[in-house]
């Protein structure tokens, strides 16, 4: 890591991980928001508003450190990766110019309605700003996801005469099939984030015998939406995008599932240690057959594995891709199974009295973080040895102007950052949940 | 069309800078307008549902600059890599001074909250000064178009110069004045009393320091790019940019001397608009010159975008613009007039 490049990826690899942290919750929590306000009003019910004032508190924090960890992200195509700014801004500086007038003009002012306005403007115009705040995260993250789609699956460009890719058909590069499957993947990804931390935050509370109405409000929106959006993650999106892996990114199929060798009616590995020297793996666990099928859609088809493709490009870090892989899809399974059981509880009216399945639920609220992130990092780890997939090496994609020593200083600098903002998170955070939905009621 | 969207880039930066300006401006003063809890507490609710919508600007301006003109973003971004580094920190840490101040109920902690606020406040002006002073100065462009510049070198005007050097200090102080005096007519017009009379008082104290000051920076950068004066020679209708900065100039302090408060923050929104589309005019076609030789130079021709990006660019621009203005409107709006501590709302 003391290369330049290694610093470069570090860098960015480091900010945007923990970036994400704070976006995934907010777009997760965005659309439970407009549920809460909307049933406030269809139902005059003020218990809803409450509810949703005191979400949007904790949105509020979240929203506030998603901005300032976000910035960095917009600047450092230019600082860390200026070669591959140069190369792909033609295509993907659209994508994130257009972010930047749509969506983030949107959020920012209507989030100062959302949350300064309530009694100014009277509950319509309250209900119009949750709603637009959620547009607004929304087309945010479309337009992230068309810019990582084009550099997973590059489409509707073209190499102009000075050697860079130039945009030759913007709807192509909107309408970007992987980007779409993308999307879809993600944002279900960021509903369940949001759904289980309402789901543990109403656990919480009725475990704790405080605010157990709203307590009890949460746990069941929490969950049926949590249900709802595990399924989703798995089929059709989560499938959708293994395909559009297989069918554009043979190398990193192989990688994600530590195939090394190709094989007829190939198994899918459930557990397993990647020994990239020796090529195997260790004490695997298979379930057989079923890569082929899920690939493919027929048991006994071929699924090439890594020793099909030149060395040269193979992903770079095999075992990470393969754990990263492994804990989405693990965690994924796990979702279904918690948030399942869970409603089937709620239907049966015995979830708010179920001490065990409250304790599962309040404490599982960490692993859709998790489950993102691992997502994350089994796209981006995925996409190398490529910056831009089969066009531009990663390796020369970074700003070879800035030195090692230059980039290491900064990345310092933004941990010791990065700290500070985690301890004031929490701390913001945890004040918060201790006040519950009720105490702003008092005072406003 | 690369000239279209030079104007639009720069226009874009113009409003981040008049805007965000004022929010800055209200930080630098901040300690000294505001003496007691409660006083800093009002300074700082005029600007709590806006400053965040402000500093989308910037935002919007460095996506559209990269749009518009790749190779000019790359270049610049990761020949400035350290100051933009700390730019973003300072960034950071200013809005964490606000977000946690509204947060906390602890004197101790808002104290220090306003502290750090304040002080970001005022480097990022300095910093962002120092920005243009660097742009307009020119930059040791290689064949490749990159360049790296380290924080100072020995703060001489050459051919290697540092981030700072005398030239970009003199412009670092200037953009402190002059958004410091920008703000202090924003709280005129936005609180009453003793603040306002203090607002006030600084404007008057500030004007000064920035008619000295935008005269020795005029001067200074006719001595390090005597060129400057060639655009008005060619285009002579530019000469109205300086005739708006020195009308502006003239007429903040009869309207500040009458209370007429918003009037005079309308003067010095003149005068950063005009000294930025001065900026701005007399370097174009250059986007970024050159210290080392004038050839290698960044131009809107050399680092512009593809033609066909630039004309869709053009649709959803506009129609985003639109949108956004109209966001803008409302929101301010929304929450004009006069603040007071009785009528806070919000969580």
């Amino acid at each position: 890591m003391e290369s330049a490049l290694g610093i470069h990826r570090l860098h960015f690899a480091f900010t945007i991980t923990y970036h994400y942290l704070f976006p995934q919750l907010t777009m997760g929590l965005a659309p439970l928001l407009v549920i809460f306000k909307s049933l406030a009003l269809w139902k005059q019910d003020e218990r809803y508003n409450k509810a949703a004032r005191f979400w949007a508190k904790i949105f509020a924090i979240n929203f506030f450190f998603g901005v300032i960890t976000g910035v960095p992200m917009e600047f450092q195509f230019g600082t860390n990766w200026s070669k591959f700014a140069q190369y792909s801004g033609g295509v993907i500086a659209t994508a994130l110019a257009m972010e930047g007038v749509f969506a983030f003009f949107l959020e920012s002012s209507f989030l100062g309605t959302f949350l300064f306005g309530e009694r100014r403007f009277g509950q319509k115009i309250h209900w119009l700003s949750a709603f637009m705040v959620f547009l607004g995260s929304w087309i945010s993250g479309f337009f992230i996801i068309v810019t990582d789609a084009w550099m997973q699956h590059p489409v509707g460009f073209e190499i102009g005469t000075n050697g860079t890719a130039q945009l030759s058909s913007f709807w192509a590069l909107m309408l970007n099939e992987w980007a779409f499957w993308q999307y879809v993947h993600n944002m279900g990804g960021a509903v369940i984030t949001g759904a289980f931390a309402m789901a543990a935050t109403g656990a919480f509370y009725v475990l704790s015998g405080r605010q157990e109405e709203y307590g009890r409000l949460f746990l069941r929106a929490g969950v049926v939406v949590a249900a709802v959006a595990s399924l989703a993650q798995l089929f059709p999106s989560g499938d959708r995008q293994g395909q559009l892996v297989t069918q554009y990114q043979p190398a990193t199929l192989a990688a994600m599932e530590g195939l090394f060798n190709s094989e007829a009616g190939a198994g899918i590995v459930l557990v397993g240690q990647p020994d990239t020297d020796r090529q195997k793996l260790d004490n695997p666990i298979h379930v057989p057959g079923a890569l082929s099928f899920l690939t493919y859609r027929h048991w006994e088809s071929v699924v090439k594995g890594l020793n099909d493709f030149p060395r040269d490009q193979w992903p770079d870090n095999i075992a990470l891709l393969y754990y990263s892989y492994h804990i989405m899809v693990g965690l994924g399974t796990l979702f279904i199974l918690i948030a399942g059981t869970a409603a089937l509880l709620l239907w049966r009216r015995k979830l708010y009295s179920s001490r065990w399945m409250l304790w599962i639920l309040m404490l599982s609220f960490p692993f859709p973080y998790i489950a993102n992130t691992a997502g994350w990092i089994t796209a981006e780890v995925g996409r190398q040895p490529w910056v831009v997939y089969g066009l531009m090496r990663t390796a020369n994609g970074f700003s070879s102007n800035v030195s090692s020593g230059n980039g290491l200083f900064t990345l310092l600098g933004f941990m010791g950052m990065y700290s500070l903002l985690s301890i004031l998170f929490l701390l913001l955070l945890w004040r918060e949940l201790m006040h519950g939905p009720d105490f702003l009621s008092e005072k406003g | 069309m690369e000239t279209l969207w030079f104007i639009l880039v720069a226009l874009m930066l113009t409003a981040y800078v008049v805007l965000d300006g004022f929010d800055l401006g209200v930080g630098i003063l901040s300690p000294w307008v505001a003496k007691t809890a409660d006083e800093r507490r009002l300074v700082q609710s005029t600007i709590g549902p806006v400053w965040d919508g402000n500093e989308v600007w910037l935002l919007a301006a460095g996506g559209a600059l990269f749009f518009a003109f790749p190779l000019l973003y790359a270049s610049s971004f990761s020949g400035f890599y350290l100051p933009l580094m700390m730019v973003l920190w300072l960034l950071m840490l200013r809005g964490i001074g606000v977000e946690i101040r509204a947060h906390v109920d602890d004197p101790v902690a808002w104290t220090l909250c306003d502290f750090v606020f304040s002080l970001a406040s005022l480097l990022l002006a300095i910093f962002f000064g120092a920005a243009i002073g660097n742009v307009v100065r020119g930059v040791p462009l290689g064949p490749d178009g990159y360049f790296f510049e380290p924080l100072w070198t020995d703060f001489r005007v050459g051919p290697h110069p540092g981030i700072l050097d005398w030239y970009t200090v003199l412009t670092g102080v200037l953009a402190l004045v002059a958004l410091a005096v920008h703000g202090a007519h924003y709280l005129a017009v936005k609180t009453e009393g003793e603040i306002q009379a203090r607002s006030r008082r600084f404007a008057a104290l500030g004007w000064i320091a920035l008619v000295i000051l935008t005269f020795l920076s005029l001067v200074a950068s006719l001595s390090i790019r005597p060129g400057i004066l060639d655009r008005f020679r060619t285009d002579p209708w530019g000469w109205i940019i300086p005739a708006l900065v020195a009308a502006s100039l003239a007429v903040m302090p009869i309207y500040r001397r009458r209370g007429r408060d918003r009037e005079a923050f309308l003067a010095s929104t003149g005068y950063l608009v005009g000294m930025l589309g001065g900026a701005a005019f007399a370097l174009y076609p250059y986007l970024l010159p050159a210290s080392t030789d004038p050839s290698l130079s960044l131009t809107v021709h050399n680092a512009k975008t593809g033609a066909y990006s630039l004309r869709v660019g053009l649709i959803w621009w506009g129609l985003g613009m639109v949108l956004a203005v109209g966001y803008f409107t409302f929101l301010y709006r929304s929450f004009r007039g006069k603040v007071s501590l009785q009528e806070e709302e919000g969580y």
